[in-house]
């Protein structure tokens, strides 16, 4: 978009992910004039995805990449206006919502945020010494880096599954560490991990210490039951034990929980009138793309009516 | 409008490592989706850096001799090279005003 981008919208959406796209389409539908504000690429986490195979409708699963592009293209369609810039704070003004960004000040009536979750650090030490040199936050980037080599896997959900998963195709043997004695990951991703022979597991496993000098060697283990400690060789590790909110930019200007997740009620909306929040930044959102866009429409039903209140 | 430049092994030694002013390379991948965030940023720092500091761009999938070289494990990647030798590194996908923090600190 260029410079003149107009600056004025009935509603502005913070995040391109499902929420944000769902939302988009439901405002521009309603004739709503909006505007979506994205950092980087359109699509959200789910655009990471391999293959979707749980958003309802597609029943031969569908890339993550694509199902993303569908739904900008389906946005757009209804004149869904979409700007590249970083947010960097909102304000009240009088009766307008004001959202400073990277491209200076856009305002709209309402609000709906939905600018997603990354993944959070390990917090252990040599993780951050050895970021880039072993230790990695993304598979289907780094997983070529590791061809032939055992690698390891901190976390039980769905993403820790999936990624060893992927890493099997690589590595010569992924290892999962898990806090606990099973997993949290979906059943049906558990009997595919399972049935590959690359992929072992450690229950009740957290790692202490990454180690490496100039890359990682090994990972400094202790089994939580027991408090036996071992040494695990790896040329990797990757991590997958959470996520963490993207709300630093609203500090201050909405109640956050301690983990900076936004409370909403069950119509999206915030403590304050007018601004919605949808998808993964909400508080106790089950994280999953069809919930987000559920969340996404949801939000955008509720902010016309707060609009023509 | 200065663009980032592509370089790839052959190139390497003469488009950044003999380069007069610093040279920002972004190692990336065509299947790293962070890679292809960052790349819309890294084209608005080159304008803006225009003649202080070259940005290049070389993908690690088709040049893996300079990527094992300086150890390339993870992407997006970004490496400034001054006067030949690495000075700063960047891992992970970085919004546009802290890969500004760290392009100053090399121009100092």
């Amino acid at each position: 978009m260029t410079a003149k981008a107009k600056k004025e919208y009935d509603v502005i959406i913070i995040g391109g992910g499902p929420a944000g796209l769902s939302a988009g389409i439901y405002t521009s539908r309603a004739r709503l004039n909006s505007l979506l504000i994205e950092r980087g690429v359109m699509g959200g986490q789910i655009a990471d995805a391999e293959m979707v195979e749980n958003y309802a409708g597609f029943a031969e699963g569908i890339s993550g990449a694509e199902l993303g592009q569908l739904m900008q293209q389906q946005a757009v369609k209804y004149g869904l206006n979409i700007v590249t810039a970083e947010v960097n704070g909102l304000k009240l003004k009088k009766e307008k919502r004001v959202v400073n960004t990277t491209k200076g000040d856009f305002t709209a009536k309402a609000v709906i945020i939905a600018s997603g979750s990354e993944r959070s650090k390990l917090g252990t030490p040599g993780e951050r010494e050895l970021t880039g040199k072993g230790v990695s936050y993304c598979a289907t980037c780094d997983a070529p880096f590791f061809k032939e080599k055992p690698i390891a896997v901190v976390g039980g959900g769905d993403i820790a599954i999936t990624e060893a998963l992927h890493l099997a195709k690589f590595a010569s043997k992924v290892v999962v560490i898990h806090r606990r004695d099973q997993l949290r990951a979906t059943r049906i991703l558990e009997e595919r991990a399972r049935a590959e022979p690359k992929i072992e597991f450690l229950w009740d496993t957290v790692v202490e210490k990454i180690e490496g000098k100039e890359v990682v060697k090994q990972l400094n283990l202790r089994q939580v039951k027991t408090g036996k400690k071992s040494i695990l060789n790896v040329a990797g590790v990757f991590i997958a034990t959470g996520f963490k909110p993207n709300t630093d930019y609203l500090k201050g200007f909405l109640p956050l929980d301690k983990a900076g997740f936004i409370k909403t009620n069950e119509s999206m909306e915030t403590k304050i009138p007018g601004v919605f929040a949808a998808g993964d930044i909400r508080l106790n959102s089950a994280r999953q793309a069809i919930t987000a866009a559920g969340d996404g429409a949801t939000a955008a039903v509720n902010a016309e009516k707060f609009i023509s209140q | 409008m200065s663009k980032p430049i592509e370089v790839d092994d052959a190139t390497f030694g003469q488009k950044v490592l003999q380069s007069k002013i610093p040279v920002l390379v972004d190692f990336w991948a065509p299947w790293c989706r962070p890679c292809l965030m960052a790349a819309p940023v890294l084209e608005e720092l080159a304008s803006e850096y225009a003649n202080k500091i070259t940005f290049a761009k070389l993908d690690v999938d088709q040049n893996a001799q300079v990527a094992a070289k300086y150890n390339i494990m993870a992407i997006p990647n970004l490496i400034i090279f001054k006067e030949g030798k690495p000075v700063s590194q960047i891992v992970g996908y970085k919004p546009k005003e802290e890969l500004k923090k760290d392009l100053d600190a090399v121009l100092k």
